[in-house]
């Protein structure tokens, strides 16, 4: 899909560095210094809580849903703990997702999930890293519950009429995680050759793993 | 036995997390959530109560009418109890 | 804010709208630390991502259609730590005014 690079050059999140420090600056950074600044002369914030926070997020990607889908591909024991709790799944699999409250959908021949927020931007961030920038627009927010095949196929995925399509709004404390189903031809490969196929968008709904 | 509810047709101007689009709409109870802080005081800053969070699922039918895109797809979104009303 | 039917603006399900615009962006340092603001202030309960979303629905369209994200979350991030009275405006204007005569660039403005 168009959206879903992994050439080089592109960050793990699949878009361009930004440089940052180089532009004229904006009143909206001067606000964020002064903000940073006043809570650490306060004592309310160390520089180095926040520098441990920012890594911390770096750290979290798309790679970590998709061990976890791996592990469920292989290991039905573990498929049915995550769709049981995706949150204490995670959390068996070594994934430090904070208080996240995560709940995984599973597609099927006969089912695919798709995952939104309408009235925001709620994503599994402390699973799969900040969300995509297309993630937060308008026009996915707008139209991902009224016509999400016409959406679906936008983003390069076709489904059939006998597929059912259930959206899924993050409207309050819950966050989402589609589990995609495990693509053909893959009976003897490895879990970690597995993780490989699995895109962010395959987890957000958009998207389907890649083939083998 | 599934239990069919409506969300409240209300619109006070804060912030709520039922959105527009299901206000009025019925659908049936998924799963049980749990309980959870009311975002309409948190928001606020206000100590909150705890309030029972539901997984309700929509059709597209119920949704959007004859505009539906295909009336048997699925909504499912989180709404609080204090939102449905039982059917 | 709100529309004759009583919809608030940010509350988008179902509305008309056109393609998906598919370009993205990495995120820069600054907005790597708004981020970790967000996440250690409501850590520390100095507010709650509500409080967040309430500060970003009162900003209204326009700045959704005119600010960046992360713009607008420390605009939300701000206006929660002053209600919260962990500093106040005279203080935070006095430290932006400061700000804007270390340097021209983001990098030379930090204090260090």
């Amino acid at each position: 899909m168009a959206h879903d690079h992994h050439e080089h050059g592109l960050s793990p999140s699949g878009h361009p560095y930004r440089s940052d420090n180089d532009g004229p600056l904006t009143y909206w950074q001067r606000m964020e210094i002064a903000v940073r600044e006043l809570l650490i002369e306060k004592g309310q914030l160390t520089p180095a809580e926040i520098t441990a926070q920012i890594d911390a997020m770096d750290a979290r990607s798309p790679a970590n849903g998709a061990t976890v889908v791996a592990r469920a591909w292989t290991d039905p024991a573990f498929k049915s703990r995550l769709l049981e709790n995706a949150a204490e799944a995670s959390r068996e699999m070594g994934f430090d997702i904070g208080p996240l409250h995560l709940i995984a959908v599973e597609n099927t021949q006969d089912v695919h999930n798709l995952i939104v927020c309408t009235l925001c931007s709620c994503y599994p961030r402390n699973l799969l890293g900040l969300p995509p920038d297309w993630y937060k627009t308008r026009a996915y927010r707008s139209r991902a519950v009224i016509e999400p095949r016409k959406l679906l196929r936008e983003f390069g995925v076709d489904l059939p009429a006998s597929v059912t399509v259930r959206v899924h709004d993050s409207t309050a404390d819950m966050r989402y995680i589609v589990l995609p189903a495990r693509p053909e031809g893959t009976k003897h490969m490895s879990e970690a050759d597995l993780a490989a196929l699995v895109t962010r968008d395959s987890m957000i709904g958009t998207g389907l793993p890649r083939r083998p | 036995m599934t239990e069919r509810v409506r969300v409240k047709s209300l619109c006070p101007p804060g912030h709520v997390r039922a959105p527009w689009y299901l206000r009025g709409k019925v659908g049936e109870i998924e799963r049980v959530l749990g309980r959870f802080g009311n975002p309409e005081q948190l928001a606020y800053g206000l100590q909150a109560d705890s309030r029972p969070l539901y997984r309700v699922r929509f059709t597209m039918a119920e949704l959007w009418g004859e505009a539906a895109e295909t009336p048997t797809d699925t909504v499912d979104a989180e709404v609080y109890g204090h939102w449905l009303e039982r059917l | 804010m709100t529309d004759t039917t009583g919809r608030r603006w940010h509350d988008m399900g179902g509305q008309e709208a056109g393609p998906v615009p598919m370009e993205g962006h990495d995120f820069a340092l600054w907005e790597k630390r708004v981020d970790a603001l967000m996440v250690l202030c409501s850590g520390k309960g100095h507010f709650t991502v509500d409080g967040l979303r309430r500060a970003l629905e009162d900003m209204g369209e326009d700045a959704f259609e005119k600010h960046s994200y992360y713009e607008r979350w420390i605009a939300a991030i701000n206006q929660n730590l002053v209600e919260a009275g962990i500093y106040t405006l005279e203080e935070l204007g006095m430290r932006m005014d400061e700000i804007a005569r270390r340097g021209e660039s983001y990098a030379e403005a930090q204090d260090d």
